[in-house]
């Protein structure tokens, strides 16, 4: 029998988009003060959503002022317990208005409802539950018996995961006594908007979250403010270079979560089965925006046909389409600009070289599509195996001793994350201790959780998230 | 692979080389992705096509020691028209029973294109000595059985007498002559997923017509990683035989929604191909009920209650 999915779009009736937004400052929705409105559309249909705002200075600036005097006046007084009660409402509310949220995150981003329901939504419950958790506990996270917070922290945050980004900022700078203005990101600013209705639901005081939304020029505005203490920011590795250099000599300080070049080695003992869906899960997770995805497979060569074979295999089976449709794996690429990038290393690729196969796969007619791809034949020298692609493309290497992995794998300006497929414990000990990366998954991949601390070596950033070390972002001894 | 199915007389360091050298299973790995495959969403007219399927591929089973010929005649009666009242409702693949009630089931089919089943082999401990599980097996095929469900020796598996299991199950094929067999390997009893993969291969590699995950009496049974680590099993056999072997999940398969969670492991796993009665059976009592409702419910838009289904 053949048999097909019938369509299974979720609902988009429990979502009410505005025509159009301002900035949240202050406990309220204002109109901007020097800001231009511009438009957020649904990546999967070229629909415009919604206007919103590209802050100006002086919107930052007034932000700003607000989050400072949220934290003079109140926030920084509050016992931890306190901050503690409001980070639990906020994380209830997320719990209590997952389907809204996921559904606006699918919108506005393009990515699976799959996804956005099953992975962004309950991991941003999740970091503001465990968030909430250490707030009146500071004292014994290491950081001496009374950590201070650094006071108002200027974050700006990425459009791969617009939510789940906005929880790993916002409820670690809150739990730990600071304020924040946050500026998402251009094409996916709604979920944030909506998070400021939820921080009003939670009658969380006025201030201490701000959201101003716009693109580059905003972020830098807010980046390089006289009266922002601490800087977080999630995104490329240009721009994170850029702020170390803005912020360099201000006393401000920096975290920085950039990109990266994941290796992902396959031993010729791998679970081969539960190695192919890592690696699926690895790269074509998310369309491959992903900073942390494993764009470069490392295949050991005596099992390089073979895994190649079922990997191919298993893509002709990945279901690319409406991101609302319940059983869709890949939804569309954000924005016609990352569509383009994706779209010239791809072709650079090809023009150095290495093969290019992508399963048989039709592309829907409007938005921005791009197929899940492999790269076969590539070499470490190519730019195809250098450079961050940020879209479901992946790169094929093979290696033929535990040694030459590791070097290959070393082998890049980034550092964020590594994946390796073995049954044999010890080698796996043996590559974690050798990988130059923040996380090195084992026999699984692209696995995420509020208790453990996330971030780069090299360029792939400074510091950490999540855990006990994700809170030296945001206190000092 | 060519040393251990070419030669019949593969020693057991041989097969057991063979057999630890699949590759492993990584058990994390394994539920989430059958957990994955779980929550795709079914609905209306892929919905209706595999209850239909279902409804074809149950093998409709009965296996008390209080069965009489009575119950097994209700059920095939059941089993040629699983709704009275609705005449395109299809009928079912098998009636699987006990050998001593082949009989019946033969004389109570005839002519329906239903298949009758027998468990054999010292059913469901197999724990006989191999003449009596022979001759339980021809006892069923010289009654009429078209289908033999046979246990592997889960005591010789787990003390890693392969070569006995692999002996045991050539022999029961030979012993069946034309009918099917179907090789239960009693996953629940197993443990791990590597010996769910290893026993699969052990029983396509001994001429398993089916490999099927229980016989019922043992919980955990027909669970979602362990059914995909079977259809893995199967699929890769194909790739590198060429045969194509079927797969039966059975206990603890009750509701519609559980039928059709195995068909999309099916469905991404080995593909449609095997989605047919001919490589694809259902072991189950009370689920044919539940699609009955379901199919029903799709029919008129509303639940009618369990009196509207029958209850042999």
């Amino acid at each position: 029998m053949r048999f097909e999915y019938a369509p299974a779009p979720e609902s988009t009736a429990v979502v009410d988009v505005a025509p159009s937004y301002g900035l949240f400052v202050d406990g309220a929705f204002v109109d901007p003060v020097d800001g231009e409105p511009f438009k957020t559309v649904n990546p999967a249909t070229e629909e415009v959503l919604s206007e919103v705002v590209a802050g100006g200075p002086a919107d930052v600036d007034r932000a700003v002022r607000a989050a400072r005097r949220a934290y003079d006046e109140v926030w920084s007084r509050l016992p931890g317990r306190e901050r503690g009660k409001y980070l639990f409402r906020i994380a209830r509310i997320l719990q209590e208005r997952a389907r809204e949220l996921a559904v606006l995150e699918t919108l506005d981003n393009g990515k699976p409802i799959r996804e956005s329901r099953d992975v962004d939504v309950p991991l941003a419950a999740a970091h503001f539950f465990y968030h909430a958790g250490w707030a009146d506990k500071l004292a014994y996270a290491g950081f001496g018996p009374d950590p201070r917070p650094y006071g108002v922290a200027g974050q700006v945050i990425p459009w791969n995961f617009p939510l789940l980004m906005l929880a790993w900022k916002v409820a670690p700078a809150l739990a730990c006594g600071n304020t924040v203005v946050l500026k998402p990101a251009e094409t996916t600013p709604l979920t944030a908007l909506l998070f400021a209705e939820i921080c009003q639901q939670a009658d969380l005081p006025p201030g201490v979250v701000n959201i101003v939304t716009g693109a580059g020029g905003t972020g830098r505005s807010l980046v390089e403010h006289d009266g922002v203490d601490k800087v977080a920011f999630t995104g490329s590795t240009e721009v994170g270079k850029a702020i170390a250099r803005s912020v360099a000599g201000t006393g401000k300080r920096a975290s920085l979560e950039l990109g990266g070049k994941a290796a992902n080695v396959v031993f010729d003992d791998a679970p081969i089965d539960q190695a192919v869906e890592g690696i699926v899960n690895g790269i074509f997770f998310n369309q491959g925006h992903v900073c942390c995805a494993g764009s470069r497979l490392l295949l050991q060569e005596s099992v390089a046909e073979e895994v190649l074979a079922a990997l191919k295999r298993r893509l002709g089976t990945l279901r690319l389409g409406d991101p609302l449709d319940k059983n869709t794996d890949i939804g569309a690429i954000n924005s016609p600009a990352q569509l383009a990038r994706i779209r010239e290393l791809s072709d650079i690729g090809e023009a150095e070289g290495a093969q290019r196969w992508s399963p048989a796969c039709e592309l829907p007619e409007r938005g921005y599509w791009f197929p899940p791809t492999l790269f076969t034949g590539v070499s470490q020298a190519h730019r195809i195996a250098r450079e961050e692609v940020f879209g479901p493309v992946l790169s094929v290497l093979t290696f033929r001793t535990p040694a030459e992995a590791v070097e290959k794998a070393n082998n890049t300006p980034y550092g964020l994350s590594a994946g390796v497929w073995t049954e044999k414990g010890s080698r796996i000990l043996w590559m974690a201790d050798k990988l130059a990366a923040g996380v090195v998954w084992a026999n699984t991949f692209n696995r995420f959780d509020p208790t453990s601390p996330f971030g780069g070596y090299k360029e792939s950033g400074w510091g950490r998230e999540g855990g006990r070390h994700g809170l030296e972002a945001y206190l000092h001894g | 692979m060519e040393t251990v199915t070419s030669s019949g007389t593969a020693t057991e360091g041989t097969l057991r080389r063979f057999l630890h050298g699949l590759p492993g299973v990584d058990q994390v790995g394994a539920e989430a992705r059958a957990a994955t495959l779980a929550s795709r969403s079914v609905k209306a007219e892929a919905k209706r096509q595999l209850i239909d399927l279902a409804i074809s591929c149950i093998d409709l089973t009965t296996l008390e020691g209080a069965d009489t010929p009575g119950k097994v005649r209700g059920l095939c009666a059941k089993g040629k028209r699983p709704d009275p009242a609705d005449e395109s409702c299809p009928k079912v693949a098998a009636i699987c029973i006990y050998g001593d009630l082949v009989p019946v089931a033969v004389e109570e089919l005839r002519g329906s294109g239903i298949n009758v089943a027998a468990v054999a082999t010292a059913f469901p401990s197999g724990r006989a000595s191999l003449q009596v599980k022979l001759q339980d097996t021809r006892d069923a095929v010289a009654a009429g059985a078209d289908e033999i469900d046979m246990v592997i020796d889960r005591g010789a598996f787990l003390s890693g007498r392969y070569a006995q299991v692999l002996d045991e199950v050539r022999q029961v094929k030979a012993a069946c002559g034309s009918a099917h067999l179907k090789v239960i390997l009693e996953t629940g009893e197993l443990a791990t997923l590597d010996n769910v993969r290893r026993a699969s291969w052990l029983a396509m590699l001994g001429g398993a017509d089916f490999i099927k995950t229980s016989t019922g009496k043992i919980s955990p049974a027909a669970t979602l990683p362990v059914a995909l680590v079977m259809l893995e099993a199967v699929r890769d056999f194909h790739a590198a035989t060429g045969r194509r072997i079927g797969f039966k999940p059975a206990g603890g398969i009750r509701t519609a929604k559980d039928a059709v969670k195995h068909f999309v492991l099916v469905h991404e796993t080995c593909g449609d191909d095997w989605l047919d009665p001919g490589y694809y059976r259902l072991g189950a009592s009370s689920l044919l009920n539940d699609l009955l409702l379901q199919r029903q419910r799709m029919a008129t838009g509303r639940y009618s209650g369990r009196d509207y289904v029958t209850v042999d």
